[in-house]
């Protein structure tokens, strides 16, 4: 058998795969946190809340009203972002002028409530969440079984990530988007309603870390802690690409899930923190981040 | 009529000490238990609201002796600096005289050495780790409910009986995690079994375990032995499904709680033990009828049973010792416990001298969808073994205040 650093191969191609799935959370996540942040200077720490309120939405359409995972995962980020909506109006769109501590400490605050709610009504251990019938089962690539719902979350998030990247770079509608984040007075002197825009724009971040939700659902147990788990690592993910840079947090969220992967095989007391210790090293060298632009 | 300025004073100091007198007097004949445990994390189901509510049973059950009883409730978050402290505040400044449950065994331990040194007493029922009457015995403490020598020699020893000879262990990775590990590994090694690896992992906020999964599986090993808790226990048996494990699972330490949350389709066919279940007798399932109303989506296993019978079996030792004495010394209430014999509709058994509670352990097969006919119909059981053979001889304890 091949050996690589002392490993069989076929086991570090499969932490490899595994790297990869979880990267897609990550950059599913951190896409919208990169979203958030480059339009409207709002640190999100909701988003995790968020993301656990996309799998709850699922496990309660399923559970209620009988509508299975695959209505769910257009409806779900329907409704979180129309929640979505709700925040940015009521609470976040009063802090733009303040400093990003506000922000950070409101939707903080936000995400708490959020948790402490869910976890109130429906306790800790979790609620079981199906895999859809069409993607049970797995496949053996040789190397490694590969539950066929696992590559499904790959390809979704693969699919998603690009999407929002080229909408945001290549259409006129991301150009407005972009011309709006630098200069809102001007844009809004061309006719576009730019706080319309911005609602819009945090709505759509709240949508993907629902759709993420929604994706996780049926491989974790839904949990009020699902997001929360995930939150901190996004956030050093995003902290690594570069804040805002939208298609530095997508290479990122992979690339990290792999190193996170790698570090499970050789030392997994580590895991949880390796990607901190990157992020010091990117920050130490690149204080921008890997993909940011210096100011 | 005529007062002089020196009655008038004086009068009015009697009536101001009158209230004082009177809450103090009440303070001093009302028992506080404190029920530190998971509110809002991973072990919030397994401990959490329904240990509070089973405590708060036994109380309401008790009725008044001559003496009120208060019951107040912490969420320790599964840290043990946040732990030690609620508990020293609570027998500091509150004038708590128990601390009961405190799951997490970190924290377990951290809170015992508060009762060791204000002399308080403190009722261990959540925690497993064996260190606890073990190197790290404290004469103000009883383990109540289980313990990890306890789960690997009833459930690690049954699992190598049928055949599993070779175990891989997925680790919690702190105090828990690492003690079970070991007392499982000793007596898999006595069975004649192996242990081909594990995997330590970061407890907690662990939520995936496919990595680990696929090493335990190109190790070759028959056996996944999960060293874990809550909702880890969960997660993990539900990805080992999803990867197709071929491993035979042994869930060293796990409550009906988690098979609940499994659901049988998955949880069906596991072996597991524990030292309460509701379905068990006429008084498991009288007890579960008078809670289960209070607790619908949660009935009790055995951690939450141990904080209704410690609760009940600490006010007999108060009532029997007088709230005065009981509270001069936590060390005098806890020696108390150990001379009187449990008998509730939970446990029955004794309490030896370094605070291990001697309970029969139960071993159980989860039943399979078919099999289950109503909600939280969950086990058949396979053996019981007594309690003196459940846990680790006194000999082998190690413990510094036990005269060998």
């Amino acid at each position: 058998m091949l050996m690589i650093f002392g490993y069989p191969a076929p086991l570090l191609f499969g932490q490899l795969l595994l790297g990869l799935i979880n990267g897609a959370f990550y950059a599913l996540l951190s896409l919208g946190l990169a979203i958030i942040f480059g339009m409207l200077n709002i640190v999100n720490f909701a988003h995790g809340a968020l993301f656990t309120m996309g799998a709850f939405v699922a496990w309660g359409l399923l559970q209620y009203f009988g509508i299975g995972y695959w209505p769910a995962l257009l409806i779900a980020p329907l409704l979180v972002g129309l929640f979505g909506v709700l925040l940015e109006r009521v609470f976040i769109s009063r802090l733009y002028r303040l400093d990003h501590l506000y922000g950070l400490l409101l939707t903080f605050g936000l995400a708490l409530i959020i948790e402490g709610l869910l976890r109130n009504e429906f306790g800790s251990a979790g609620l079981p969440y199906d895999i859809p019938a069409q993607l049970q089962g797995a496949v053996n690539l040789g190397f490694m079984f590969l539950p066929i719902y696992r590559g499904w979350v790959v390809l979704a998030s693969m699919v998603l990530c690009l999407g929002t990247w080229l909408l945001i770079e290549k259409t006129s509608l991301g150009a407005t988007l972009r011309a709006a984040t630098e200069n809102a007075p001007l844009v809004q002197a061309f006719g576009i309603n730019v706080p319309r825009m911005i609602t819009l724009t945090y709505a759509g971040g709240v949508a993907l870390a629902a759709f993420g939700g929604v994706l996780a659902a049926p491989i974790y147990s839904v949990t009020p802690d699902i997001g929360g788990g995930f939150l901190i690592t996004v956030f050093a993910v995003v902290v690594i690409g570069g804040m805002g840079s939208i298609l530095g947090s997508i290479l990122t969220g992979f690339s990290l899930g792999v190193v996170e992967g790698m570090t499970k095989v050789f030392y997994p007391q580590a895991a949880s923190t390796v990607v901190f210790v990157v992020m010091v090293i990117v920050l130490l060298f690149r204080p921008a981040g890997l993909f940011g632009r210096t100011a | 009529m005529n007062i002089s300025r020196r009655t008038l004073l004086g009068t009015a100091a009697a009536v101001a000490t009158v209230p004082a007198i009177s809450r103090r007097a009440r303070a001093a004949s009302t028992i506080k238990i404190g029920v530190l445990n998971d509110m809002s994390g991973p072990y919030r189901d397994t401990s959490g609201p329904t240990s509070l509510i089973c405590a708060k049973q036994a109380a309401l059950e008790f009725g008044n002796k001559g003496f009120d009883v208060e019951i107040l409730s912490a969420d320790h978050q599964n840290k043990p600096d946040v732990g030690a402290a609620i508990a020293r505040q609570w027998y500091d400044r509150d004038g708590v005289d128990l601390v009961l449950d405190v799951p997490n065994s970190a924290v377990g331990l951290a809170v015992s050495a508060v009762s060791k040194e204000k002399n308080k007493a403190y009722v261990n029922c959540g925690a497993g780790s064996s260190a606890l009457t073990g190197t790290q015995c404290s004469p103000a403490m009883i383990h109540y409910v289980y313990d990890t020598y306890m789960l690997g020699k009833s459930t690690g020893g049954a699992t190598v009986r049928a055949g599993g000879d070779t175990w891989y262990f997925l680790t919690a990775d702190y105090a828990f995690g690492h003690q079970l590990q070991d007392d499982a590994t000793r007596f898999i090694v006595a069975e004649k079994g192996k242990i081909l690896g594990s995997s330590a992992y970061p407890f907690p906020n662990t939520t995936d375990y496919s990595s680990f999964l696929l090493q335990a599986q190109s190790t070759g090993a028959k056996v996944l032995g999960l060293c874990n808790a809550g909702s880890d226990t969960v997660n993990s048996i539900k990805q080992a499904h999803e990867f197709g494990l071929k491993m035979k699972i042994a869930a060293l330490l796990m409550f009906v709680t988690d098979v609940h949350a499994l659901g049988l389709g998955t949880a069906g066919g596991l072996m597991l033990s524990e030292s309460f279940y509701w379905d068990l007798n006429d008084r498991t399932r009288a007890f579960t009828n008078r809670v289960k109303s209070k607790t619908p989506n949660n009935w009790p296993n055995m951690a939450h049973a141990g904080n209704y019978s410690a609760t009940l079996h600490f006010l007999k030792a108060v009532a029997d010792m007088g709230v005065a004495e009981a509270k001069k010394s936590g060390i005098g209430i806890i020696n108390r416990m150990k001379k009187m014999p449990v008998d509730d509709d939970c446990y029955q058994g004794n309490i030896r001298e370094d605070g291990r509670a001697l309970f029969p352990s139960h071993l159980f097969q989860v039943k399979t969808p078919a099999q289950s006919k109503g909600p939280w119909d969950y086990y058949n059981l396979i053996s019981t073994t007594s309690g003196p053979d459940s846990y680790r001889p006194l000999a082998d304890d190690h413990c510094s205040f036990i005269k060998s």
